[in-house]
């Protein structure tokens, strides 16, 4: 049990590593969103994803889910890894949130279960589709842009959302230290299962946990002292500046309008 | 609790988007004079603490496991505006980066966790802990509280949010357009696993961490050496305060008439106490004897000083001062007491 415990949070962070390298990789791809300029794919996605939100047919937003695919498939993302990481997630978590819908969504009875006085609704089943629909393609879209773009040019783009400057250094400073912090809990979890023996009781579990939290709590201010004076010592004195090299190009222009016709087609269509 | 694209509409996401954006600006606006001095790396490191640990799988009583957020211990060692920066980072990583929580959804997320929470276990520590000594048990029980009230005060929240949507927004049918229960579904579904499951996991962390903190690092949970300084310059100036209101006291023979209610049974004999009365009370009638209840009970007991005044001592003014000093050495006394036989009763004060 407790080895269990510690072997589910080390598998936590081995895979949220993963997914960080995994998006690396898938970023610097040579696929079509990929040489889009990350503003662009931003604001265009993102526009995608509101439309998503805002429609209310299924047939809309399984277009807009379609046109993901197509998107993924032009972008040489591998669609399994997709299905695993995005679709069979989403599909499962709402799923379970939207089954009981089925039956407790007052409405027009569309099939009584043989046992009890259970029955699915025709909106109980319609209001279930519209939110896995809607769910998978909004996820979707919003998957492509993070797996397409390299981190750091999706904050500087953020900078088109006029996101102030400060937010986007502590963003870039807080990734960068996620995936540090990571590897550090995933190496003190490491060396503490290689030197444990027997079984914890839970309460031996739950001091483990917290005490690791409070080593690595200890080991986060050294690091943020640390990294303090190293600012220092480069010269930071309060003034933060980012290198804008992004240049539009014609193809940005003809993804611009693309984005922007589809995502108006949709949200007509989908009223 | 990390609501995911689509669960909410549009209207309610830029809603939620809308009551975050000043609670950022403000915590941008107090954090930005110190954002570049150590607590620019502080704040990012946080943040990033807060994402890590929200990966911890805690082992809870009933063999269950449950994640934290992190907000409790977040709003004690930083203050409820830089948490609220620290997890909105943290939650903003988790949507655009690992898709935990969606990014139209992600102001709602933001004003539940960050926000709403952080305020609240900054609240609930500050109050619970009022008073408490630096190695006081209760400051490791006000540290979960903040966390177990933060946690859920986030679930409320969400589960209001999503509870709104089938009323707002449905089809001509009459199917939900976006999370199809109402308030009555959502609250309880919501709730039962905060207030048991993540609830109990946000407390565990914030004690543990809390206890941690206190031990190893106190200067960053208000506990250090300057801390107790300033505490003893603080109760310095508490006695000089007293001192000064002590001697003041006799300004209250400067006072004419009798406070309103505060009539005795004689008063109402007297005619020029009867007419006091009816002045004060809007000259409303006044009874011709005084009342039944008023008359029994008006001798139950007598005050050893009445009317501030010893009746060994002749002057007003000395006599105010000697009740005074005498009702605070009473007051101050009983505390003592308390604080002795609370000690007796707890031989132990760190858990």
């Amino acid at each position: 049990m407790s080895a269990g415990v510690m072997a589910k949070t080390v598998r936590g962070f081995t895979q949220a590593l993963g997914q960080t390298l995994l998006s690396e990789h898938a970023a610097r791809e040579h696929g079509l969103l990929q040489a889009l300029d990350p503003r662009v794919k931003l604001v265009g996605l993102l526009a995608l994803v509101v439309a998503a939100a805002l429609s209310r047919r299924l047939n809309v937003m399984v277009a807009l889910f379609g046109l993901g695919v197509l998107l993924a498939v032009a972008s040489r993302l591998s669609l399994l890894a997709l299905a695993k990481r995005v679709w069979l997630v989403a599909l499962g978590f709402t799923a379970m949130i939207a089954a009981p819908a089925l039956f407790l969504t007052p409405g027009v009875a569309l099939y009584r279960l043989p046992v009890g006085s259970l029955a699915i609704t025709v909106q109980g089943a319609r209001s279930a589709l519209l939110l896995i629909a809607r769910v998978e393609s909004a996820v979707t879209l919003s998957t492509l842009l993070v797996l397409t773009t390299p981190w750091m040019h999706l904050l500087k783009a953020l900078r088109t959302l006029l996101v102030p400057v400060e937010v986007i250094v502590l963003l870039a400073m807080t990734h960068r230290y996620v995936v540090l912090l990571t590897e550090t809990a995933n190496q003190m979890f490491e060396s503490r299962q290689s030197r444990m023996v027997g079984r914890l009781s839970g309460q031996q579990q739950r001091r483990l946990m917290v005490n690791t939290g409070g080593v690595l709590l200890s080991k986060t201010l050294e690091i943020g002292n640390q990294v303090f004076l190293a600012m220092q010592a480069r010269g930071f004195r309060g003034e933060v500046r980012l290198l804008d090299e992004f240049r539009l190009r014609g193809w940005d222009y003809v993804a611009m309008f693309g984005f922007a016709m589809v995502a108006v087609a949709a949200v007509v269509a989908g009223r | 609790m990390h609501i995911p694209d689509g669960y909410l509409s549009p209207s309610t996401c830029a809603v939620m988007y809308a009551a975050s954006a000043p609670c950022w600006w403000a915590a941008l606006r107090r954090t930005r004079r110190k954002l570049f001095g150590r607590t620019l790396p502080l704040l990012s490191l946080f943040a990033a603490f807060s994402f890590v640990t929200m990966m911890f799988n805690l082992p809870l009583p009933g063999g269950t496991t449950g994640h934290a957020v992190g907000v409790g211990i977040a709003a004690i060692v930083l203050g409820p505006w830089a948490s609220l920066l620290a997890i909105s980072l943290a939650l903003t990583i988790q949507a655009l980066f690992f898709g935990d929580g969606g990014i139209t959804t992600l102001g709602a997320n933001c004003f539940n966790m960050a926000i709403a929470g952080s305020f609240a276990a900054w609240a609930i520590y500050h109050v619970v802990s009022l008073g408490a000594a630096p190695d006081a048990r209760r400051r490791v029980v006000a540290a979960a509280l903040a966390g177990y009230g933060a946690i859920n005060l986030s679930a409320l929240l969400a589960a209001i949010e999503f509870g709104i949507q089938p009323m707002l927004f449905h089809d001509a049918m009459g199917a939900p357009l976006y999370a199809p229960y109402p308030l009555r579904i959502a609250i309880p579904a919501m709730m039962a696993g905060h207030l048991t499951i993540a609830g109990a996991a946000e407390a565990v962390m914030s004690a543990g961490l809390f206890s941690y903190l206190r031990r190893n690092e106190p200067a960053l949970v208000g506990i250090s050496p300057l801390a107790v300084a300033g505490a003893e310059r603080g109760a310095r100036n508490l006695w000089g305060a007293l001192a000064v209101v002590l001697l003041l006291t006799p300004l209250g023979i400067l006072a004419s008439g009798t406070a309103w209610g505060e009539w005795t049974a004689r008063d109402f004999a007297n005619s020029a106490a009867r007419a006091r009365i009816a002045a004060a009370s809007g000259n409303h009638a006044l009874p011709a004897a005084p009342p039944v209840g008023l008359a029994r009970w008006a001798n139950l007991w007598t005050a050893p000083l009445p009317d501030y005044a010893p009746h060994f001592v002749k002057s007003a003014a000395f006599g105010y001062l000697l009740s005074a000093m005498f009702g605070v050495g009473i007051i101050l006394g009983a505390a003592w007491l308390g604080q002795r036989l609370m000690k007796l009763a707890k031989p132990r004060s760190e858990p």
